[in-house]
């Protein structure tokens, strides 16, 4: 049995590069939680199936419970914490508020940074698109509606914002 | 704690691999880690990272065949035009596989080693005759995909031995390739049953090649080998529908589950076929 000491992992946490010395099976999400003390990412049912862990890995959404602090090294890690520091994120944060998409919040984080990996890709998505983008993301109180409402509006910001530039 | 190796090519995977021999191999870590975490806390054997790997990551194609690294996402193998133009219904269940987050970091070969019965990458993989090639210190050997999977979580692999890639020929066409998967919600479900279907038709609505496969209705992938035959030839249109849907409702071998009954599945087996013929008929 190869004896596991703690591992020194670096990477960028919300354009920041950090390093850390941390166990390297550490979950992820304890990590941000824990070590960085970024408690706006939420853990849900810890299996994968509720998305609330939701944060961009290289642009790329993953789930945060589902993941070991060794697969982070190098990386580029972006948080619900990040979002308003970029343009994008502040749009899709005004939209949630304004349009409802908030109520318990759980899901919020998740979802907002899932809506953020999806507007980077696609600044025009039809609202199917966008109920299939949030698809791994559960909302108990909202029914979806609202929080489809604020992607949509959000892509339309982006893409005003984009067009003034 | 556990160790974590983290390996940058093959031959360091293997290096790593024999001074620690009872390593997990991890790919994308979604159904692993959630086992892991269930499992005896004593249980601290080191994990074998396989993401970093290049030679195990992508997609290559050469005039015959697709080469899949074992370590490639769903969201790639969904994204790549090589397997949308020669292996659509592969795109197509990789698309039910998770949610969005999950499909970026599942593998196909972390789906086929896990060979679950549920697995929705494997169905397609039995029509498409795809291959699986299997690495270790002492060279590679190649085994079709109803070979490597022998039950629910039991493969062909042996101790020390790496799924590398899945091979799949190309160069056959088909006019009907679908994938339906019947869950208990639309995302992030696991199947309670799967019909994939590569079907060619003659202009005048004949069949003339039928592949069926159902998913999640039995320990491995259900092939019914006489009922491809009996379809070809007839008309979409079925005078005989009640005895197809017997042979499905007989042939596949559900379980109970959590998920549904033995006798839900058989009937919904039985039902995808029906809704399929019916829908080629025109």
């Amino acid at each position: 049995m190869v004896k596991a000491t703690e591992t020194e992992i670096t990477f960028k946490i919300n354009k920041k590069e950090v390093t850390v010395n941390v166990p390297p099976d550490r979950r992820v999400l304890d990590l941000l939680r824990e070590e960085l003390g970024l408690t706006g990412t939420k853990e849900g049912c810890g299996t994968g199936e509720c998305g609330a862990c939701t944060i961009l890995v290289d642009g790329e959404s993953r789930l945060s419970c589902l993941m070991v602090a060794a697969q982070l090294e190098g990386s580029s890690v972006e948080t619900v914490e990040g979002l308003e520091h970029t343009a994008e994120g502040q749009v899709i944060q005004q939209a949630f508020v304004e349009h409802g998409a908030v109520q318990c919040g759980f899901c919020t984080p998740g979802m907002e940074m899932t809506a953020l990996g999806m507007l980077r890709k696609d600044d025009h998505p039809s609202r199917d698109a966008i109920r299939e983008g949030i698809s791994g993301n559960l909302c108990r109180c909202t029914g979806y509606v609202k929080i489809v409402d604020a992607v949509e509006h959000a892509a339309q910001e982006i893409r005003c914002c984009r067009e003034d530039q | 704690m556990r160790a974590v190796l983290t390996p940058a090519c093959q031959e360091e995977l293997f290096a790593a691999w024999q001074t620690h021999p009872d390593a997990i191999p991890m790919a994308g870590g979604s159904d692993l880690l959630v086992k892991l975490r269930s499992a005896d806390s004593s249980d601290l054997r080191p994990l074998l990272l396989l993401s970093r790997i290049g030679e195990l990551n992508g997609i290559i194609q050469d005039d015959s065949h697709i080469c899949i690294g074992a370590a490639t996402t769903f969201s790639r193998i969904i994204a790549h035009p090589a397997i949308r133009e020669h292996a659509p219904i592969l795109a197509d269940a990789a698309a039910h596989v998770g949610g969005p987050a999950i499909r970026n970091m599942a593998t196909i070969g972390g789906n086929i080693c896990t060979a679950s019965p549920a697995g929705d990458a494997l169905p397609p993989l039995y029509l498409l005759e795809a291959e699986v090639e299997l690495l270790s210190p002492s060279g590679a050997r190649r085994l079709p995909i109803s070979d490597f999977i022998l039950g629910p979580g039991k493969t062909a692999l042996k101790p020390g031995e790496l799924l590398s890639s899945v091979i799949i020929p190309t160069g056959r066409h088909f006019a009907v390739s679908r994938f339906e998967k019947v869950g208990r919600r639309k995302s992030l479900a696991i199947s309670v049953a799967s019909l994939s279907s590569l079907i060619n038709l003659s202009p005048d609505g004949i069949i003339t090649e039928a592949r069926l496969a159902w998913g999640s209705v039995g320990p491995t992938v259900v092939r019914l080998n006489s009922l491809e035959t009996d379809l070809q030839g007839q008309k979409t249109c079925q005078r005989n529908m009640r005895r197809i849907v017997e042979t499905v409702r007989d042939g596949v071998a559900p379980i109970d589950d959590i998920r549904a009954t033995a006798a839900y599945r058989r009937s919904v087996s039985a039902n995808l076929l029906v809704r399929l013929l019916e829908s080629l008929h025109v």
